[in-house]
């Protein structure tokens, strides 16, 4: 019962998969339809050529009775049909070529749509190469698989009953034996396939292995030959490259074992046609023509049947691309924008009132959380990894919405402005330093598309910047690639504050924004930074001391709640968490500092703040 | 081709034997028509029953005979082409391992992992198709041709006219497209980088706003590959049309010219059928080896990408085997002090592809048994300077020296033997705890593993192991935390017993505790140990008895801690930088 259940369930989904594909496909309704009818006017005139064939011979039964007449009316009858039939088949793969790249672009540029609309909860959970193989690999199979299946299937479905009706209409008795015989090559290719399938299955598997292990010796290849670890490595090599080709060998031989079987039955067939045929003719009951028309279609009838085989796995395939596509965009969106929400610029008043969130259901991570943020305060952030210093930031970003209670920016809940307006007054630096691939100039002028050279260079210089950027042999010109792998960590987070800094909005974020900049060069940004969080509500989190101890505010988190706050000196005098971090750091170096009577602090980094 | 021959020469007559055999099972398919032709011709012509049976007869056996030659052909293509690839793996794998740094690095190992795998594979099924099919098809189209000459020489003329008309069509289009089809793939790698473009900086897009303008970049990259597609789909889409045109008057042709033939007696119907099946046969073969020839030259292009690696020579070489490996002295090399273990002589290093120093006119030399620290911002080049010492490079200019005597005369197994280096990244093997170790050194007792665990601090948490020694590791060590795998990389550097280690900023998963525990047993170390310490940390470094203090590539100080707290600016500042201002001088 509860088989059939999900049985059914299945075929539904499918069939709403099937409905939605129909949704993406009907603009292009014009061209299926003309599709499927060039696909149609094709297939009959290549059957109808053989015949043609046929009677044309059959006009020239031989020395003194040849019919010049009827030989020259078929010549023309083949000319004309042979030029209907390619005008169609061109027709036809540009209609489908129309359709399958049109629909792919539309799925494609739906589904960047929806990614802009989805909430962080989603894309923070779902590796990005899975939807990114959602939106490119996904798309092709099922734009191949679904079209080209679709009309090759009518095309194969014309094709059999095409080629039954004309045969059954020549000889039922040779027809017969077609149709029994024919399937038989399809039984044989099944057959081989499956026997086959076990060594294939094993050839994937010691590939995997080898994969694993080159992988590993290449990446380590440094720490191989550090360790004059070579024969070794190679000895471990060869074990399992001889493996592989031992199976690879099995494998590829059984199943090119394939065609050669296939085409013997088919030759097979063939022979039994002619025979029969052959005998047929002898008694006067098909002319030679049609006979030649029976050999023709024997070694073609075949064709189709392997065709479809073929298709219905890829049509499968292709609706189970489409089924993961609209997976992704039956995600839900993110709450849409409160029904009034205005567009807000900010003094830089920022309450956080009784606020819940968590991740996962069931585990709680901030509870009860309140604060308030007074223009122009600098708040450092400070907690064991884990605590929820980041997810502070995506609350107050919006990235993820609150569970409960609220945020206000100036009094006004964020929920009541537009997502817009209320990121615009943040400014954002994150540990992560993404840069979009272009040139530098294009992404230090992110925030301000329309900045100007002055405005961007002023940028730079206030980041640091300029002096590398202007050594570039391009300059501002020069092109970040995909994974920025021309410029440094470091580098990239310059540009990352220049980007910010051209915007300058009321607000500042930075999370762990110093993280790849050595200790020398963070200390000659500071200043840049100071002048940057100057007047500006600021919220830092960082896990070096230099940074912190100049907050206004040390928000200490543990476990999604603010166990102490104050600034540094009072959180020190409190003797509390706070100072048994920072203790516990000094503790761990005290032995050498002794030895040579420094008795400062040795915490530099705050490691695990 | 010239690596692949090599292998193929093993294999010579299986790759003689496969095609031979396939085209055996070529002629075999060349003559069914020729015999479908006699069935027509005597058997209904003369109403000869038993001679009909015959042929028939002759058609099966002829499908037996060509199942088996089919077969025999495919068994040795497959030998062959897998036996040689399999060299061909082999062979590059050992080049790999000859790879200099240098060369690694040019190279990149992303690289060298698709010409290991994916690319060999692609020549693999290429070679194995060519041994099949690459002689068969234009067997077929030839012979096709021949055969029309035994059956009618003036009728066979038409297959000279047609076969270049469908070569040159076919083959015209493969050209045209292959490049542009080359283009359409880096647009919808275009598409591809945009995509994912858009996931990983999705909170700098929100933050900023630019979800609109991100919608519009992308519509505008997927826009034009599907205009690239249409455009190139409309010209390959002429093929089959085109084709079937040719082959159609072909067919035309034989009808008309056979009638005249067939009315003056010297064609019989029989002939015309033949014909007509060749005419087919051929268009079949053509559209094959159009195809072949793209996944051919497919596996031509990996094969060239494979070829390229094993063409990268290294430009390191190593002495045979060191005269001084015993300990003697060479003589030319007697200025220096008896105990001194690394010199560098103004020594600068460019990378092989950079443009400018990454280190510029380092001198300094350490003795026996001394600790030397090295710091410097990222880019510094502390790691540049401490990989020249087991000459993983070769310095551009300048000398660098070993136990006195200059790097460029020490074997490879002797000076890696004295040199241990725990690299930045903690890279452990698939295997077990034990068997990471033993790289170190493949006699280590079981005592000497546990020692050298202890003095990396890592003793502790192996015991805690159900298995001890014998823990399995995982590939790349997943299953141990990021300061277990340092400590276990160290450890597996000690079990070497260098008279050189070296820590490349390798103990910054360790916290503060385990890190000065480590550097205490490392003072402990017996022996003359001499120890390089490469860190950030001014703290990792204070005790060192030499300290290198880098600035982009230069060497800006050199002395003990307090020495340079008072001379050196840089140190000053990297140091205050870490610690409170105005704390360090108290």
């Amino acid at each position: 019962m509860k088989q059939t259940d999900t049985r059914s369930s299945e075929k539904q989904k499918r069939q709403q998969t099937l409905k939605r594909v129909l949704r993406y496909i009907r603009p292009y309704g014009f061209f299926v339809f003309f599709s499927l009818l060039c696909s149609a006017v094709s297939v009959a005139a290549q059957l109808i050529v053989p015949v043609y064939c046929g009677d044309a011979i059959d006009a020239m039964i031989g020395r003194g009775q040849v019919d010049f007449a009827s030989v020259l009316r078929i010549a023309a009858a083949i000319a004309i049909v042979t030029a209907i039939s390619a005008a169609a088949q061109w027709i036809l793969a540009a209609c489908n070529n129309r359709v399958t790249f049109c629909v792919s672009r539309d799925l494609r540029n739906s589904a960047i749509r929806k990614i802009q609309k989805l909430p962080l909860s989603y894309l923070d959970a779902h590796p990005s190469g899975d939807l990114v193989s959602r939106v490119i690999a996904d798309v092709d199979t099922f734009a191949d698989g679904l079209l080209m299946g679709f009309t090759q299937l009518f095309s194969g479905v014309l094709t059999i009953l095409g080629t039954l009706g004309i045969m059954l209409y020549l000889n039922l008795a040779i027809t017969l034996v077609v149709v029994v015989l024919t399937p038989l090559s399809l039984f044989t290719a099944g057959f081989i396939a499956k026997r086959t399938y076990r060594y294939f299955r094993e050839q994937t598997v010691v590939r995997g292995q080898q994969t694993a292990l080159i992988n590993e010796l290449i990446e380590g290849q440094k720490v191989v030959q550090a360790f004059s670890h070579e024969t070794q490595s190679l000895e471990d090599f060869d074990r399992i490259n001889d493996r592989l080709g031992a199976v690879s060998l099995k494998a590829t031989f059984f199943s090119s074992l394939t065609n050669p079987s296939t085409r013997m039955v088919n030759n097979i067939v063939y022979a039994a046609v002619g025979l029969i045929s052959a005998l047929y003719t002898v008694s006067g009951g098909i002319t030679v023509g049609q006979l030649s028309v029976f050999l023709s279609y024997a070694s073609q009838y075949a064709k189709p049947f392997n065709e479809i085989s073929g298709v219905v796995t890829e049509l499968q395939n292709a609706l189970a691309c489409a089924a993961r596509i609209f997976d992704l965009m039956d995600e839900q969106d993110q709450i849409p924008e409160a029904e009034h929400a205005v567009a807000f610029s900010s003094h830089g008043h920022v309450a956080l009132k009784d606020v819940a969130f968590r991740y996962v259901p069931d585990k709680p991570l901030i509870e009860n959380f309140s604060l308030d943020v007074r223009p122009g305060q600098r708040i450092a952030i400070v907690g064991p990894t884990g605590c929820g210093k980041t997810t502070l930031i995506n609350l107050l970003m919006r990235f993820y919405d609150v569970d409960s209670g609220k945020i206000e920016m100036d009094g006004t809940d964020i929920r009541q402005m537009t997502r817009h307006s209320l990121r615009g007054n943040y400014g954002m630096v994150l540990q992560d330093t993404w840069l979009k691939a272009g040139t530098i100039r294009e992404n230090i002028a992110y925030g301000k598309p329309d900045a100007t050279e002055e405005e961007i260079i002023e940028a730079a210089r206030a980041a640091h910047a300029h002096s590398f950027i202007r050594r570039l042999p391009n300059g501002y010109d020069t092109v970040i690639t995909e994974n920025g792998g021309n410029i440094s960590q470091g580098q990239k987070q310059l540009l990352c504050i220049a980007r910010v800094m051209l915007c300058l909005p009321p607000m500042l974020i930075l999370d762990e924004a110093t993280s790849s900049i050595d200790t020398r060069t963070e200390i000659r940004i500071q200043a840049a930074f100071a002048r940057m969080m100057e007047g500006r509500t600021s919220f830092i989190v960082a896990h070096r001391l230099s940074t912190i101890r100049e907050a206004d505010t040390i928000l200490v988190m543990k476990d999604g709640h603010i166990i102490e706050q104050g600034d540094h000196d009072e959180l020190m005098r409190r003797n509390g968490f706070y100072t048994r971090l920072y203790n516990s750091q000094f503790e761990e170096s005290k032995t050498p500092q002794q030895a040579t009577g420094h008795q400062t602090c040795s915490a530099a980094e705050l490691r695990g703040f | 081709m010239k690596y692949l021959k090599v292998y193929l020469k093993n294999y010579r007559t299986d790759s003689i034997l496969a095609p031979l055999f396939k085209m055996l099972e070529a002629t075999f398919d060349l003559m069914v028509p020729i015999v479908v032709a006699r069935i027509i011709n005597v058997g209904i012509v003369n109403r000869d029953i038993g001679y009909i049976l015959r042929c028939c007869g002759i058609l099966i056996l002829m499908a037996l005979v060509g199942l088996v030659c089919s077969f025999t052909a495919q068994y040795f293509a497959a030998k062959a082409a897998i036996g040689s690839t399999t060299g061909l793996r082999h062979m590059l794998f050992e080049h790999i391992q000859t790879l200099g740094f240098s060369e690694m690095d040019t190279i990149g190992t992303s690289t060298l992992i698709t010409r290991m795998t994916s690319d060999l594979n692609q020549v693999q099924s290429g070679l194995n198709l060519f041994l099949r099919l690459f002689l068969r098809s234009p067997f077929i189209v030839f012979g096709a041709m021949i055969m029309a000459f035994s059956i009618d020489v003036q009728m066979a003329l038409i297959f000279v006219v047609v076969i270049p008309v469908l070569s040159v069509i076919v083959f015209g289009i493969m050209r045209w497209t292959a490049p542009r089809y080359k283009k359409i793939q880096s647009r919808l790698d275009g598409v591809t980088k945009s995509t994912r473009e858009n996931l990983s900086g999705v909170r700098v897009i929100r933050a900023f706003g630019r979800e609109e303008s991100e919608v519009k970049q992308f519509s505008e990259a997927n826009d034009s590959l599907v205009d690239l597609q249409l455009h190139v789909g409309r010209i390959s889409a002429l093929m089959n049309p085109l084709t079937y045109v040719v082959v159609n008057i072909g067919i035309i042709a034989i009808l008309y010219a056979g009638a005249d033939k067939v009315n003056s007696g010297v064609l019989l119907s029989g002939g015309i059928v033949a014909l007509v099946n060749y005419m087919n046969q051929i268009l079949v073969e053509l559209v094959k080896l159009a195809n072949l020839i793209v996944s051919i030259s497919r596996a031509l292009a990996s094969l060239s990408r494979v070829e390229q690696v094993l063409d990268t020579k290294t430009a390191m070489t190593f002495p045979e085997k060191h005269m001084a490996a015993d300990g003697s002295r060479p003589e030319h090399q007697a200025s220096c002090p008896d105990d001194e273990a690394v010199r560098f002589d103004r020594v600068s290093l460019i990378y092989a592809g950079a443009g400018a120093e990454s280190l510029t006119d380092i001198s300094f030399s350490a003795r026996k048994g001394q600790t030397i620290g090295v710091i410097g911002g990222t880019g510094s080049g502390k790691s540049s300077l401490v990989s020249l010492i087991p000459r993983f490079y070769d310095a551009t200019s300048g000398q660098v020296s070993l136990m006195g005597q200059p790097i460029q005369t020490w074997d490879r197994e002797s000076l890696r033997s004295r040199v241990s280096i725990v690299m930045q990244k903690a890279q452990l093997f698939a295997g077990t705890i034990r068997s990471n170790l033993l790289w170190g050194n493949p006699d280590a007792t079981d005592e000497e593993l546990w020692e050298a665990l202890k003095t990396a601090q890592a003793d502790d948490f192996v015991r805690e192991k159900s298995a001890g020694l014998d823990e399995p590791v995982e590939q790349g060590g997943r299953n141990l935390s990021g300061g277990q795998r340092q400590r276990l990389t160290i450890a597996r550097a000690l079990v070497r017993k260098p008279e050189i280690l070296i820590l490349d900023d390798s103990a910054s998963a360790l916290d503060y505790a385990t890190d000065a525990a480590l550097r205490k047993a490392l003072r402990a170390l017996p022996g003359d140990v001499t120890v390089f310490i490469v860190s950030q940390r001014t703290s990792s470094l204070q005790h060192a008895d030499q300290i290198l203090v880098l600035d982009d590539g230069r060497l800006v100080g050199y002395g003990t801690h307090r020495e340079l707290l008072d001379a050196c600016g840089t140190y000053r500042e990297i140091y205050e930088s870490q610690f409170q201002k105005g704390d360090a001088r108290q």
